[in-house]
């Protein structure tokens, strides 16, 4: 969760890679690089918070409102506090097909929690996506950059034990 | 063994490393392109082959490139599409994630023979992983004088960008694409003008799917007629197809063009069948865009003759009795599949996609999905089954961008060829709404 009193910067390893973004783009084009920038403060944020898109405005010499319009238009970005690992369950038609709604339910009775929700120790939030381009080795939830494939209760219930532990 | 032209290399271990894809002989398109070939001898070779856009609407690569407009001092680009969010399609993920350096060596010669020497490749944010595998073959590429200044000492210069998106399938959609790798919403533009006219950047652009762009390699070292002579008619070469639902190998094949409907679906090496002890109801065969069939309709063509793996066959009887191959998406589904429950997943998929630009696409996904919640969930009434068919027809080719017709498909051509299942909904609502309920009525089964 974003800290509030601290201003908002990203770290210095994540500045000079936000540069070297920046300058991938011909010149004056630099709003390019507005998606990459704001992947890259939630990394460092966990979600993208106002201030966190003025901060992003500011490197990239836009509006704030150019921001808030983009991150509202894409479902990655959250612009709401999250918890530590936010799972993203994928509930198109085919991993339905391959039983995503029983392993999804399971995965709901686990955490005890339903979709859109946070468990009250704030380490998991449950999110439902659309199709994740896996649908062959479906059902599938993504956390962060890794795909678990191939679920099933069992192995919801490995993956959940196994994150729970930090 | 059938030819495979994307994935011969793809089970050696470390493919996804230079060295090893080199030894194998990668890169030599990119060799025989810079020092014994013209740009225009290369777009000739792709003309030549009639390889057509295997992101969906199969448009040919050839003509495509020819129409790319080349004012002088104006930078020209090529963008390669691979925002891959089609329901049921998966091929681009793999073949990135297995074959990396296809994907660049492709990315060379096509960007050399448009004259680009700033290349990008938007890849759906959710792929962060497989940005990261690109990158590492975008830098282990340059460290070997493929990518950058001067490439092989021929004075050509190409930077390749990996741009990630941020969770939207309307950016797939080439200027959505163009508008989002610009920084902004996926909004599609009008058209005119057209990408190859005012692109990204308001440059002439070429915007061309991976498997699209995977292909080049082969063609520029074996010759557009060689590639030509594989497939059937203008269905010409390999196709990947992702095949996922009820059959008993999910996975990606790479399939020559033209080879039986059955033989894709029940040889061993191919989907190897439906899972023991299940029959085939319907197949959805190129992405959740496409009409979906009944299992006698996707085997068989109208006049009795088999239905092959090609884009001419496969929309064989229009829409009345057939459907397309689109991104080769393909959905096996069996006697325990709910149409109207897969049906509905996928209008609320593109209610929850349109960007909201026009009315008919914004209202009419909105009504579709909430009427096939209704009629799912067991409070459905007989007018809301015309009621979906009437405001699919009212998207249909009134709107800015393709995707309402996309979402207007799956809707019409399940209550065309299962209007039984969706009235039984209506009809026996207790049944229906009971956990795994399917209507099992008159359906042919195979
Ligand atoms: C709603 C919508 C989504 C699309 N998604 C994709 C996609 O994910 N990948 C893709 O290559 N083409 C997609 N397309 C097709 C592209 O607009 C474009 O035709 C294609 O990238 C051109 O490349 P190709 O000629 O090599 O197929 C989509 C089209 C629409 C209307
Ligand atoms: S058809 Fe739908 S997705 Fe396409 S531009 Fe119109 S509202 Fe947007
Ligand atoms: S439907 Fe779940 S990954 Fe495609």
């Amino acid at each position: 969760m974003t800290d509030t009193t601290t201003p908002i910067t990203f770290t210095p390893e994540r500045l000079a890679k936000a540069q070297e973004i920046i300058a991938r783009y011909p010149a004056g084009k630099q709003k390019s690089a507005l998606l990459p920038l704001l992947h890259l403060a939630q990394e460092q944020y966990g979600w993208v918070s106002s201030d966190v898109m003025d901060y992003v405005a500011g490197l990239l010499s836009i509006l704030p409102i150019e921001v808030y319009e983009v991150a509202s238009f894409y479902t990655m970005f959250h612009l709401d506090p999250v918890g530590k690992h936010v799972i993203e369950y994928c509930r198109t038609g085919p991993c339905c097909l391959m039983g995503g709604e029983d392993v999804y339910g399971h995965l709901k009775q686990k955490l005890g929690i339903d979709t859109g929700e946070t468990t009250p120790d704030g380490k998991f939030t449950l999110k439902e996506v659309e199709c994740l381009a896996a649908c062959g080795w479906g059902p599938v939830f993504q956390i962060r950059e890794k795909y678990y494939m191939n679920l099933t209760n069992g192995k919801v219930d490995e993956i959940i034990e196994e994150l729970s532990k930090d | 063994m059938a030819v495979k032209i994307l994935t011969e290399h793809i089970n050696v271990p470390g493919i996804n490393t230079f060295d090893v894809y080199r030894k194998m002989g990668g890169y030599a398109a990119v060799e025989k392109a810079l020092k014994k070939m013209t740009p225009e001898e290369i777009v000739e070779e792709v003309k030549k082959s009639g390889v057509r856009g295997r992101g969906g609407a199969g448009f040919p690569m050839g003509m495509k490139w020819s129409f790319l407009a080349k004012p002088e001092g104006v930078p020209r680009y090529l963008v390669c599409n691979a925002d891959e969010s089609e329901p049921g399609t998966f091929k681009d993920h793999f073949l990135m994630r297995e074959i990396p350096h296809l994907l660049i060596e492709g990315m060379i010669v096509s960007s050399f023979a448009l004259g680009a020497n700033k290349s990008f490749i938007y890849v759906r944010g959710e792929l962060m992983y497989v940005i990261q595998i690109l990158e590492k073959a975008i830098a282990e590429a340059k460290a070997a004088g493929f990518l950058g200044k001067n490439i092989l000492g021929s004075s050509y210069d190409l930077e390749l960008v990996v741009q990630p998106g941020g969770g939207a399938y309307i950016c797939g959609e080439e200027t959505a694409l163009l508008e989002s790798l610009e920084g902004k919403r996926g909004n599609p533009r009008n058209k005119p003008p057209f990408p190859a006219v005012k692109g990204l950047y308001q440059s002439p652009t070429v915007v061309n799917n991976v498997e699209s762009i995977a292909n080049t390699p082969w063609i520029v070292n074996n010759g557009g007629d060689a590639y030509a002579s594989l497939g059937v008619g203008r269905s010409t070469g390999t196709k990947l197809i992702s095949a996922s639902g009820h059959i008993n190998k999910p996975g990606v094949y790479e399939i020559p063009l033209g080879i039986t409907v059955e033989d894709f679906i029940y040889a061993d090496e191919w989907c190897g069948g439906i899972r023991p002890g299940h029959h085939l109801k319907a197949v959805i065969a190129g992405g959740s865009s496409v009409p979906i069939l009944p299992a006698n309709l996707i085997l068989n063509l109208a006049n009795g003759d088999k239905r092959l793996m090609t884009y001419e066959s496969l929309s064989d009887g229009g829409f009345a009795t057939g459907t397309m191959l689109g991104s080769g998406g393909f959905i096996a589904m069996d006697e325990t599949s709910c149409v109207v429950r897969n049906t509905w997943t996928f209008a609320r998929f593109y209610h929850h996609e349109s960007c909201g630009q026009c009315s008919p696409c914004r209202e009419g996904t909105g009504w579709m999905d909430k009427v096939l919640e209704r009629i799912e969930h067991g409070k459905g009434n007989m007018h809301d089954i015309d009621l979906l068919v009437d405001v699919a027809k009212k998207i249909e080719g009134n709107t800015i961008c393709p995707l309402g017709d996309a979402a207007a498909w799956p809707v019409a051509s399940a209550i065309r060829h299962f209007r039984d299942e969706f009235e039984w909904h209506v009809k026996h609502p207790q049944e229906a709404t009971q956990p795994g309920a399917v209507y099992r009525g008159a359906m042919e089964l195979v």
